[in-house]
Formats: structure tokens, C-alpha cells, sequence
């Protein structure tokens, strides 16, 4: 396998992590809201804040992916 | 509730750019026999340039040529154009007896004597050296474009306000005002503190539009060169300046919860110096990437799906790839807003956590 296809390979792994990650909050996110419709924006903001901490750590893998391939 | 705010004009956005995607001109060079190169196509869009291409009429190139200004023991000044839209280092610019060549962007000169660009085995150039390029990129160009119209609409609507019965006649400032309050309300308030947001507002203020702004202008297809927040180099001077102003305005609480932490045992604390001293850093750097990389991967994206016509070569492809494109552009669209709101809201973070005081 050549270094290109690893590196797609690390792309992917990259966005299973942050699916999962991102899909919990915002599970969470919602469930929470569900539960107490007038913290709605509150929730909103910090679910935002938090996917955005999740999505940095996969961008990490996907620049490195980038990089090589 | 100022979140609908924002997305209120998020959606007015949508329909102005979408209006605007059936003109997307990315100039598909597949000429016959030659293979079109995906990657290649991609990268000449995400990267800068020296020319800003607009569109190919008849096969020849319709672009807008932008002032290369070279030092090296003087300064040298021309046009792009006289390169003649060459990038493989073969046209030869001849200013005050130094010969000039493009190649891959990279404007080279060549050494004394020499009459063409000699490639080593690694294709980097053999005979020639790099004078510092301070040229007026496409970048750097969008840049000043997104200044003036920055400025032209922040001082239109900053001149409404002195009208006494200015609530009658806002014009452009009705659209600008509950975005100001959503910076201020919803990000500088909360994040910073009743007591100390003021001081932090301009740059906030800026930094939202700046990039919001500049993220909107990648956007627009005939415009397409202009990556500017897709470019590390001008993400990591946002970030840079976040970091300056979080590490002066850092007070004894916040210098002491790195050195020192409070409330934990001695080894926790030489423990956690490290980890701490090294996280001031990590936090403008994955400003740095992340609006980056956010921005970059949305263009790589659009584009790749619309070179999936070229790479099949088939025009049965064209209605799903233009479908899939148009249905990314409106979520980077979302995006835009999104990622500015994040720079912003966590630069504002990091102000908070270095001015926050000492609490029992």
C-alpha cells in the first residue's frame, strides 16, 4: 500500500472519531433540550463549543492526512 | 434567541450565493488526451497565486493580473501578466538584468550567466535563487477588498447614529446592529464577565466580521482563488493575536493556576506546570488549525465533487455531483458563521479564564 492510501486510510479513522464524538453531544444536546426547552440557548452554544473542541483534534488527523497525501 | 438572530441572516445569505452558484466557473482543463488531474486542479484553487484566474474563454485564460514586487538587493516591480500565465519556469522575465521564472507559484531568479531553469532530481531548481516576494498575491488583494467593503459598511452604519431620529432611517445598520449585540450579548458578556467585556469588545468585534467576511468571499464561485481563511498564514496571525492579548492580560490568578495550581498536592503540582505551560500554546494553535482546516476542507470538498464529471468523464454524473456540491456550499455556508462564531466565542474564552478573578 502506498503512503497515499494510508493516509486516506488516516483521514477516515479521523472521521469516525469525530462522528462519535460529535454525534454524543449532540445526542446529549438534544436530549438535554428536550428536557428543559427554555435552557435552549445555552445548550445550543456550549453543544457548538464542545463539537467544535471534538472536531479540532479530528482536523489534527485530517491535516496530517493531507500532508501526506 | 440572538442566535435567530444570526441565523436570519445566514439564511438571507443563502439566498443570495446560491443564486449565484449556477456560474460556477472552475475552469476544467480536459482537453483531449490529456488526463485530467484532480488533485492538481484542487491544490492551484486551495493554494495562492500571483494572478487571479477568473475563467477560460476559448481556451484562453481571462485573468486579472496582480503586481509581483520582488527585493533582493533592490526592488523589482512588474506585472504578473508577463509571465503569460506560465507556471512550469520556462518564460523568462527579464527586469534591470536579472531573469525571472515562475515556477509553482515560486518566483525564482536565476543565477548570473544562466539563460534557463535547470531542474534536479526532486524537481526543485538548481540554478537559481529566491528573492523575498512581497508581492500582492491573490490573497493579499481579497484581503484589502474585504477591508473596504469592512470598513465602508462599518462607517456607513456607524454615521447613522449620530442622526438624532436615527431609529427612522437605518439602512445597512438595521442588519449590522443585532450582530453587534449577538457579539456582545451572547459571547463577550457571558464568556468574559459583567466587569471587564468592554475592553475586549473591538477586538472580538473584529475578528468576527474579519473572518466572517472573508469566509463568505471563498465562497463566491467566480471568486474561488480567494482562500484567504483557508490559508495558515493568516489564521495563525489571528491566533497570534489572541495569544498576545490573553498572555498580557493574564493576571496573578491565572499565572498562578499554571505554575502553582492551587487546591491540588505538591507532586500534582510540578505535574501539571508542564501540562499547563504547554497548553498556553496548543490553545492558539488549534485556533490556528481549525478555522484552517474548517475552510480549506470545505473547498477541497466542493471542488472534488465537481471534478467527479471530469474524473468519469461523463456528463450522467453531472446532475448528482452539481446536487451534492450545492448541498455542501449551503451547509459551508452555515459554516462560515459558524466557524467565525467559534474563533470568537473562544478567543473570548480565553480572555475570560486570564482575567478571571480569584473566587473562595
Amino acid at each position: 500500500m502506498t503512503i497515499t492510501g494510508i493516509a486516506a486510510i488516516g483521514a477516515g479513522l479521523a472521521a469516525i472519531g469525530a462522528g462519535v464524538g460529535i454525534g454524543k453531544i449532540g445526542g446529549s444536546a438534544m436530549e438535554a433540550m428536550a428536557r428543559q426547552p427554555e435552557m435552549h440557548g445555552k445548550i445550543q452554544s456550549s453543544a457548538l463549543i464542545l463539537a467544535a473542541f471534538v472536531e479540532a483534534v479530528a482536523l489534527f488527523g485530517v491535516v496530517v492526512a493531507l500532508l501526506q497525501g | 434567541m440572538k442566535l435567530i438572530n444570526l441565523l436570519r441572516a445566514v439564511y438571507t445569505l443563502i439566498l443570495v450565493l446560491t443564486s449565484m452558484t449556477g456560474f460556477a466557473s472552475e475552469q476544467k482543463e480536459a482537453a483531449e488526451g490529456e488526463k485530467f488531474d484532480a488533485k492538481e486542479m484542487i491544490m492551484h484553487h486551495v493554494k495562492d497565486a500571483h494572478a487571479f484566474h477568473l475563467f477560460d474563454w476559448n481556451g484562453v485564460p481571462v485573468s486579472l493580473e496582480l503586481p509581483i514586487i520582488l527585493y533582493d538587493k533592490g526592488l523589482t516591480i512588474f506585472s504578473s501578466g508577463e509571465f503569460h500565465h506560465d507556471d512550469s519556469g520556462k518564460h523568462i522575465v527579464e527586469k534591470n538584468g536579472n531573469k525571472f521564472v515562475k515556477l509553482h507559484e515560486k518566483i525564482y531568479q536565476l543565477n548570473a550567466g544562466e539563460t534557463e531553469l535547470k531542474l534536479n532530481a526532486e524537481h526543485h531548481p538548481e540554478n537559481a535563487s529566491k528573492p523575498y516576494d512581497f508581492s500582492i498575491t491573490r490573497n493579499v488583494f481579497m484581503m484589502w477588498v474585504s477591508v473596504v467593503f469592512l470598513l465602508i459598511v462599518f462607517i456607513t452604519s456607524a454615521r447613522k447614529y449620530k442622526n438624532k431620529n436615527y431609529e427612522k432611517s437605518l439602512g445597512i445598520a438595521a442588519f449590522i446592529e443585532p450582530l453587534i449585540l449577538f457579539v456582545r450579548d451572547e459571547i463577550a458578556r457571558p464568556m468574559i464577565g459583567e466587569k471587564r467585556y468592554k475592553k475586549y469588545m473591538p477586538y472580538l468585534l473584529t475578528v468576527f466580521f474579519f473572518i466572517w467576511i472573508n469566509n463568505i468571499f471563498g465562497l463566491i464561485p467566480i471568486l474561488n482563488g480567494a482562500n484567504l481563511s483557508g490559508n495558515i498564514a493568516f489564521t495563525m496571525v489571528l491566533a497570534t493575536f489572541t495569544f498576545i492579548i490573553t498572555t498580557f492580560s493574564g493576571n496573578k490568578n491565572y499565572w498562578k493556576h499554571i505554575f502553582w495550581m492551587p487546591g491540588v498536592p505538591v507532586p500534582m503540582k510540578i505535574f501539571l506546570m508542564p501540562i499547563e505551560l504547554i497548553g498556553i500554546f496548543t490553545k492558539p494553535i488549534s485556533l490556528m488549525i481549525r478555522l484552517f482546516a474548517n475552510i480549506t476542507a470545505g473547498h477541497i470538498i466542493i471542488l472534488a465533487l465537481m471534478s467527479l464529471i471530469f474524473i468519469f468523464k461523463t456528463i450522467a454524473v453531472a446532475p448528482v455531483s452539481v446536487a451534492f456540491s450545492l448541498f455542501i456550499t449551503i451547509i459551508e455556508i452555515v459554516v462560515t458563521a459558524i466557524q467565525a462564531y467559534i474563533f470568537t466565542i473562544l478567543s473570548a474564552l480565553y480572555f475570560g479564564m486570564a482575567t478571571e478573578e480569584e473566587h473562595h
